[in-house]
């Protein structure tokens, strides 16, 4: 018997596919995602759109609220950790969570390295905007990669510009001739043999998903039908008029993504979506997706 | 043949892939009227509870209530809980068509997941390690039920007429033994069962 494997790693993230992974910050609001049919939990003291007004420092969440969220729901229960803080990493794996975030949403505690990912039996999930990026992180030990986008905006237009992206340059690679593919991993500054793989197969060796922005039936499908396999909603359901209403509609927008008629009956009377902001009114320094590299 | 795949969340792809590499026409299967067309069902891994949610609400829980009543139906994992008798979860409703009650990640958390080699000689396989992703275990509440593997002494992959059950994951692993065994064995199984009846009315 083997445990913390590759493969069981990335065994999980297979799991999730085709579902929606909602941030909750409370025992009533992971009740609320359960029942509304979320294939996972996000167990944080703030959602991003929270972060962004607070302001301060944004840190792993405190164990009893975590400990609390697991007890309540029988699906599986996610965190976050800081870029680069393997000790927050250490703790969320000895609290037995069944996936760790390492995201830029939290303030990151190394602006060098992110977290060498084969040390831990938990699997890490993590942000990136391009295919080089996705690499270094896979490379690391990540057994799922998501879009970074711009978390706590609702505004879906950095979620697309990464999932558009990351696809884009996968179909330009498999393009290439193996005499070309070492010259393309020096440029991109990814490791070779996760770039030779995906130059064979034109996907990433591990499940792809999309969050940063998602706050619509509609924006959840738009990401699916670009290329992402699941999807993770922030702030896009409890900040919005009735989360129990939208979040079942982002479920079942993540099966129904490519049935324009269905998903009009999905989005009909879920009331106000969160307010959001336009990503372009923020400064470079506010701006999440720039957090990690 | 055509085998459909409950496409609503979870490991769909996997089984679709693994069903044309072995030249069968697989279908993801959304919508109820999509079962016409199938002659054998897959319920793959996932959260079980997501799955009750969207089947509930798409219409689809009573239309494949009533096909596997009289289709082949092969369940790995999350599928495999659907097709017991108990679930022991009232976020879950089951299809109740195995003598088995089934304990929803009666192994742990994701921490205890894990890989392991099975004997799989009865179905023909050699050397099959199989993946246990917060997997479920099977008690089995009758003899009807076959064991075809068990995984230190646990029922891990059981039969009982024309359905198949797996607590792991037969379409994470390269070697497609198991879906052949459903579709050479199992599946061909509905059309004798089919002919006798024929045979019965003449």
């Amino acid at each position: 018997m083997e445990k913390g494997s590759f493969e069981v790693k990335v065994g999980l993230a297979e799991m999730l596919k085709g579902g929606v992974i909602m941030d909750v910050t409370t025992v009533e609001q992971a009740k609320i995602a359960e029942d509304a049919g979320a294939s996972a939990v996000m167990a944080l003291e703030r959602i991003p759109a929270d972060i962004r007004k607070d302001g301060g420092v944004a840190r792993m969440s405190d164990p009893k609220l975590i400990k609390d969220i697991q007890k309540t729901v029988s699906i599986p229960v996610m965190a976050k950790c800081r870029i680069g803080h393997f000790v927050e990493a250490q703790i969320l794996e000895s609290l037995e969570i069944d996936f760790i975030d390492e995201s830029e949403v939290l303030t990151p505690a190394d602006e060098e390295n992110h977290i060498w990912k084969q040390d831990f039996k938990t699997p890490f999930v993590c942000g990136a905007t391009c295919l080089a990026e996705a690499l270094r992180r896979i490379g690391e030990g990540a057994a799922m990669i998501r879009t970074k986008g711009e978390a706590g905006t609702g505004d879906i237009v950095e979620a697309v510009r990464h999932i558009r992206t990351i696809v884009n340059e996968m179909k330009i690679l498999t393009q290439l001739g193996q005499d070309q593919l070492m010259s393309e991993a020096k440029r991109m500054g990814a490791p070779f043999h996760l770039v030779e793989q995906v130059a064979k197969t034109g996907k990433l060796p591990v499940p792809n998903f999309s969050a940063g922005g998602i706050a619509t039936p509609a924006d959840a499908a738009l990401v699916m039908q670009l290329g992402a396999e699941a999807v993770f909603v922030g702030s896009g359901i409890f900040k919005s008029d009735d989360p129990t209403k939208r979040a079942k509609a982002i479920v079942q927008a993540a099966t129904y993504y490519q049935d324009g008629k269905k998903l009009a009956e999905i989005s009909y009377g879920l009331g106000m979506a969160m307010r959001g902001m336009d990503v372009k009114e923020l400064s470079e320094e506010e701006r999440l997706a720039q957090r990690g590299w | 043949m055509t085998i459909g795949v409950l496409a609503l969340q979870g490991g769909f792809q996997r089984h679709l892939a693994m069903l044309e590499q072995l030249g069968v026409e697989a279908i993801p299967v959304r919508y109820a009227q999509q079962l016409t067309n199938c002659n054998g069902l897959i319920l793959p891994g996932g959260e079980s509870t997501t799955m009750t949610r969207l089947l509930e609400s798409e219409g689809l829980w009573a239309a494949i209530a009533s096909f596997v009543q009289s289709h082949p139906v092969f369940g790995t994992c999350a599928g495999a809980i659907l097709l017991s008798k108990d679930a022991q979860d009232a976020r879950v409703k089951p299809f109740e068509i195995m003598d088995m009650v089934a304990e929803r990640n009666a192994y742990g958390r994701q921490v205890d997941s894990f890989s392991a080699p099975l004997d799989l000689s009865g179905i023909g396989a050699q050397q099959y390690n199989a993946v246990f992703i917060r997997a479920p275990q099977l008690k089995l509440t009758s003899e009807s039920v076959d064991i075809l593997a068990t995984e230190n002494g646990r029922p891990v992959l059981v039969r009982q007429g024309m359905a198949l059950a797996a607590t792991f994951h037969p379409e994470l692993t390269a070697d497609p033994a198991i879906h052949r065994y459903f579709i050479e064995s199992v599946v061909p199984n509905q059309k004798t069962v089919v002919a006798k009846k024929v045979v019965a009315h003449v």
